[in-house]
């Protein structure tokens, strides 16, 4: 097992553990988080907290497997990478990245397909792509525009600079900086928190986000007419109508 | 999304399709989740069946076709295809009880969640429009195992999306997402996969709310236009329109705009 999972309490926790490689991506870590992602979708999964075991979070492609294996870096995204990253995405629950250490290449690209961000203060994030002749994958061009915008996106990316989590927290990149033993609590805590909202409206305002990248405003307003629709039929609509209009009387 | 918690032994015997009905339209839908509604012979029987029923109902003004949330339907019943000799498929009937549908007057919708490929693709293609749940997928993935579409598939998608992108869908075996069938022209609509059936109800009221009579001559205009050369598609097409200016309810619709009412359709 290279990947912990823990379910409890309507959260699913995930910890990438193989430390003494920095948590880099193996095939085999790819199938264990891919039929980690398949559990999350389960109705008892309410949220879901990433974190990586030891001093990394995690470091990208592991380069001795790269080594070793005949696989070629088209192939291994087409295969591995991509799935997941689509799956991350496609979850209709909250995903809280725990950053407890530093991301490196296509690490960077998992932390950002998560919705939230607690970054260690030892946290930091490394594009690596661009100093081996790589190009940035996994999805970090793509969120590292939408989270950035292109100015801030281009130089980082190719300048292949260290953002340490102070600068992270500034660029909007992670949204909480927390002490090191702190981390993964505060990441639990914003878990929970999520994950105690009623009915679907997180999942699915999620969707609606995804959405917006790509449509335009006429879209999105059908999207948000067929969700909102669809979102006041659960009962939990009317249980927590009844709730705050009790406390507001 | 939550998983039954114990599996039921032995199913009572269900219906192949269900049909239901809300004023003027009737939505049918196939009834065999579990196999991802493969179209069996029975399945098709029971389709062609249905829809000819509410066909020949005046009061029927759209027909909604359906499936459940995995699959529009997932192909033909490969397990009876694979029993099947070609003689007995020839002579069968099996393919060319599906021009039954073409001849169907009644506008109808194919309201497509999940799977939708090889003789699914084909049947929803059959209909007038599809709208299509965001968790749609449409492909004909036949040639994989060694035969081709053969209900319209080489046909009708090539007609919808082009040569180029059907040749791409109908030889790589690839399957095309909600959005990208709508890009390519292949889908009227896509809409929250929570909302699809309320949509595809939504738009068939509206479609029949309006002149049944004109509705019908539209759409054969449609479908006989595509068919024929421009000069005869326009011909046919002005001939329709006269047609539908001799009924009273061209009459009764153009009096009803001018007096700002809503028009009452007698059908005639």
């Amino acid at each position: 097992m290279v990947l912990d999972v823990k379910h409890e309490d309507g959260l699913l926790e995930l910890t990438l553990s193989r430390p003494e490689a920095l948590n880099a991506f193996t095939v085999e870590l790819h199938g264990e988080l891919a039929a980690a992602l398949r559990l999350a979708r389960r109705a008892d999964v309410r949220a879901v907290v990433l974190t990586g075991a030891g001093r990394a979070f995690c470091a990208g492609q592991d380069l001795e497997e790269t080594r070793t294996q005949g696989t070629s870096p088209g192939e291994r995204l087409q295969r591995f990478y991509n799935p997941n990253v689509r799956a991350l995405r496609a979850l209709e629950k909250p995903v809280v990245a725990a950053v407890n250490g530093v991301a490196a290449g296509a690490g960077v690209g998992l932390a950002l397909a998560c919705d939230v961000r607690v970054a260690s203060e030892k946290a930091s994030f490394v594009p690596a792509f661009v100093a081996i002749g790589l190009v940035p994958d996994a999805g970090t061009s793509w969120f590292a525009t939408q989270t950035l915008g292109y100015a801030r996106a281009f130089e980082w990316l190719t300048s292949n600079r260290k953002l340490r989590a102070a600068e992270a927290l500034e660029w909007g990149l992670v949204h909480e900086v927390a002490e090191p033993e702190r981390t993964l609590e505060r990441a639990r805590e914003r878990a929970a928190l999520l994950a105690a909202a009623p009915g679907g409206g997180v999942g699915m305002t999620k969707r609606l986000l995804a959405h917006a990248a790509d449509g335009g405003l006429e879209r999105q307003l059908e999207l948000e007419r067929q969700l909102q629709q669809a979102a006041s039929e659960d009962p939990a609509y009317a249980t927590a109508v009844a709730s705050f209009l009790a406390k507001a009387g | 999304m939550s998983a039954a918690p114990y599996r039921v032994p032995e199913a009572p015997p269900q219906p192949a399709v269900l049909t239901t009905r809300e004023g003027m339209v009737v939505t049918v839908t196939m009834n065999r989740p579990r196999q991802l509604n493969a179209l069996s012979d029975e399945l098709m029987t029971a389709l062609v069946a249905a829809i000819a029923e509410a066909d020949a109902d005046r009061d029927v003004r759209c027909i909604v076709l359906t499936g459940c949330e995995r699959a529009f339907a997932a192909g033909a019943d490969i397990k009876q295809m694979e029993a099947t000799t070609a003689i007995e498929f020839a002579f069968s009937d099996r393919v060319e009880q599906w021009d039954a549908l073409r001849g169907v007057a009644t506008p109808l919708i194919a309201a497509v969640s999940g799977h939708c490929l090889g003789g699914g693709c084909e049947l929803a293609m059959t209909c007038d429009l599809i709208v299509a749940s965001e968790t749609a997928s449409f492909g004909q993935p036949e040639t994989g195992v060694g035969i081709i579409p053969g209900a319209g598939g080489t046909q009708r998608l090539v007609r919808a999306i082009g040569k180029a992108k059907a040749m791409d869908v109908i030889l790589t075996g690839r399957t095309l997402s909600a959005h990208e069938a709508e890009q390519a022209g292949l889908v009227a609509r896509v809409v929250a996969r929570e909302a699809l059936q309320a949509e595809a109800q939504a738009m068939a009221q509206a479609i029949a709310a309006r002149a049944p009579i004109a509705q019908r001559l539209a759409r054969e205009a449609a479908d006989r236009g595509a068919d024929m050369g421009l000069a005869d598609g326009l011909a046919f097409e002005r001939k329709a329109l006269y047609l539908a200016f001799a009924s009273d309810d061209a009459r009764e619709g153009l009096t009803a705009f001018t007096e700002s009412r809503r028009p009452q359709w007698s059908w005639t």
